[in-house]
């Protein structure tokens, strides 16, 4: 259980570390810390052109779907970096237990992405004037924990398909692509066609924004529970079949050989 | 002179069809625009107070050319730098301005296909109209956007050259420039503060130039701005490359990353 957990925190630490070269300030800052609030200010003007929603409907929708930034390409990456750093066969031929040595990757990643779009909120207060009670601000924050996460496993099934291509960032992009169209990010799922407001109901974010923006309003947790358990069983099970995925396509590779030629 | 345009278009060519052939590249220009468009198409029909879809599909369309070049050609010279390819693109007879140039504009040249997608998409998906009101207009405008936003990402090729993170740093302008250059949004809803910067951009003009054509409206004056913009960048980039390659010699930086 000790190793179990060593690996999980200091090796996803570690790994966390090495393979992400946009941890530093340089790029982080422009990156992931002002691209959420460049991309509210630019979704809350075009609802203003469109005279769609109010801005802090925007900031509440854009700053939690942010997180999906961090969490697609840094679970991405967490499996392709190793392929560019030429470690993936070696990491792959270590006995260590795989449910620690990928969850443990998981865990900065979730973390990142909760601080990447809380930056989206402070952006909105800052610069659109975006207010919410202080009594609503833990309660906001545990919801973009909980979106994060639902984020990250989906970023897991990203990252089990980086075993197979080469192309994570295309992948990572379109994923992203797929929720800010789908999830109510920046169009009332009621106005979408009927069949896109049904899929969005299976991804990651739209229960989690939906919920946020009731948060935000002044409604307390309890009263937001269903959209919360709904968004942590998407998380988990797109955790578990990203984490099956991964399994499924590392005992592939090895058995035809390809890891590294993916 | 010549010469120099000869080099210009050769180097143009071969670029454009390389990126042509990657399979980021066509996502970043034939593929990401439309979930813009998308999101713009859906937005503004939600509500009866909207522009145009048109105007969205245009808008659309131009936020790819800008799309790949925020993407790509802030870090133009660092890709050759990784390539191993800088020091000979240096030492080579032809001025550097002459070699480079052609990459960035190529980026932005790509973009040509986001036009076609985006506007496809909206066509096909989404019923929009395509009527152009000035074809001939039209025609030119398009080039005349790419060059000019081409060359305003050869300004940012040279002025991050020095920097390892000049692609992250460019990246980082996308949704900015989208915002202040009245792609989708019209300026007059921007802070005063906002318009003489937008004005500095080529990607103001290009896309008046390209609604104008198409919508109808006076496309002589954006189009010459973007002429004069694009002169003033490649004055601009050249007097960064000069202070680049002088630096580098100094140094002998050239190929450290």
């Amino acid at each position: 259980m000790r190793v179990w957990l060593r690996i999980f925190f200091v090796g996803g630490l570690i790994s966390f570390r090495a393979l992400f070269s946009w941890i530093r300030p340089s790029v982080y800052i422009p990156t992931l810390l002002l691209g959420p609030t460049t991309q509210i200010l630019f979704f809350a003007y075009l609802g203003r052109t469109a005279h769609l929603k109010s801005d802090s409907w925007f900031v509440v929708g854009n700053a939690v779907q942010s997180a999906s930034l961090a969490a697609l390409f840094g679970m991405g990456f967490a499996i392709d970096g190793e392929r560019w750093t030429q470690t993936l066969s070696a990491v792959l031929a270590t006995p260590a237990n795989r449910a620690a040595l990928f969850l443990g990757r998981a865990l900065p990643v979730l973390a990142n992405a909760a601080v990447t779009a809380s930056t989206g909120f402070v952006g909105g207060a800052l610069l659109l004037g975006f207010r919410t009670p202080w009594s609503q601000v833990l309660p906001l924050a545990l919801l973009l924990v909980l979106a994060s996460f639902a984020c990250t496993g989906l970023g897991m099934l990203v990252g089990a398909i980086g075993l197979r291509t080469r192309d994570v960032p295309i992948i990572a992009n379109l994923t992203m692509a797929v929720l800010l169209i789908f999830c109510g990010v920046n169009i009332p799922l009621d106005k979408l066609p009927g069949w896109m407001s049904a899929v969005a109901e299976g991804l990651p974010m739209t229960h989690a924004i939906a919920a946020s923006r009731r948060v935000a309003d002044g409604a307390s947790l309890g009263t937001v529970g269903t959209e919360m358990f709904v968004e942590l069983g998407l998380g988990a099970a797109y955790l578990a079949v990203g984490f099956l995925l991964l399994r499924w396509f590392e005992q592939e590779g090895r058995r035809l050989g390809t890891l590294d030629r993916a | 002179m010549i010469q120099g345009a000869r080099v210009f278009w050769v180097g143009f060519v071969l670029h454009f069809k390389n990126l042509s052939v990657s399979p980021f590249m066509m996502v970043t220009a034939a593929a990401w625009p439309l979930v813009y468009a998308t999101l713009a198409f859906l937005m503004f029909r939600a509500t009866h107070q909207a522009p145009s879809l048109l105007y969205a599909a245009l808008g659309a369309a131009v936020m790819g050319i800008w799309s790949t070049t925020a993407t790509s050609a802030g870090g133009a010279i660092q890709q050759q730098r990784w390539w191993g390819i800088l020091e000979l693109l240096v030492a080579a007879p032809a001025r550097l301005i002459l070699v480079l140039a052609p990459i960035t504009v190529a980026i932005a040249g790509i973009g040509i296909y986001s036009i076609a997608s985006t506007l496809l998409w909206g066509r096909l998906l989404f019923g929009v109209p395509f009527h152009v009101e000035h074809p001939l207009l039209f025609a030119i405008a398009i080039p005349a956007a790419v060059l000019s936003i081409g060359l305003l990402g050869l300004v940012l090729a040279s002025a991050f050259v020095l920097y390892r993170s000049a692609s992250n740093l460019s990246q980082a302008l996308e949704y900015p420039v989208w915002l202040i250059t009245g792609m989708l949004i019209p300026l007059s809803l921007l802070p005063g503060w906002v318009s003489p910067i937008a004005w500095s951009l080529a990607p103001t003009w290009g896309m008046r130039a390209v609604r104008r054509a198409a919508l109808g409206g006076d496309v002589g004056t954006p189009l010459l701005l973007c002429a004069v913009l694009s002169v003033v960048y490649t004055l601009l980039a050249m007097l960064l490359l000069h202070h680049f390659e002088r630096l580098a010699r100094e140094r002998a930086t050239l190929s450290l990353t």
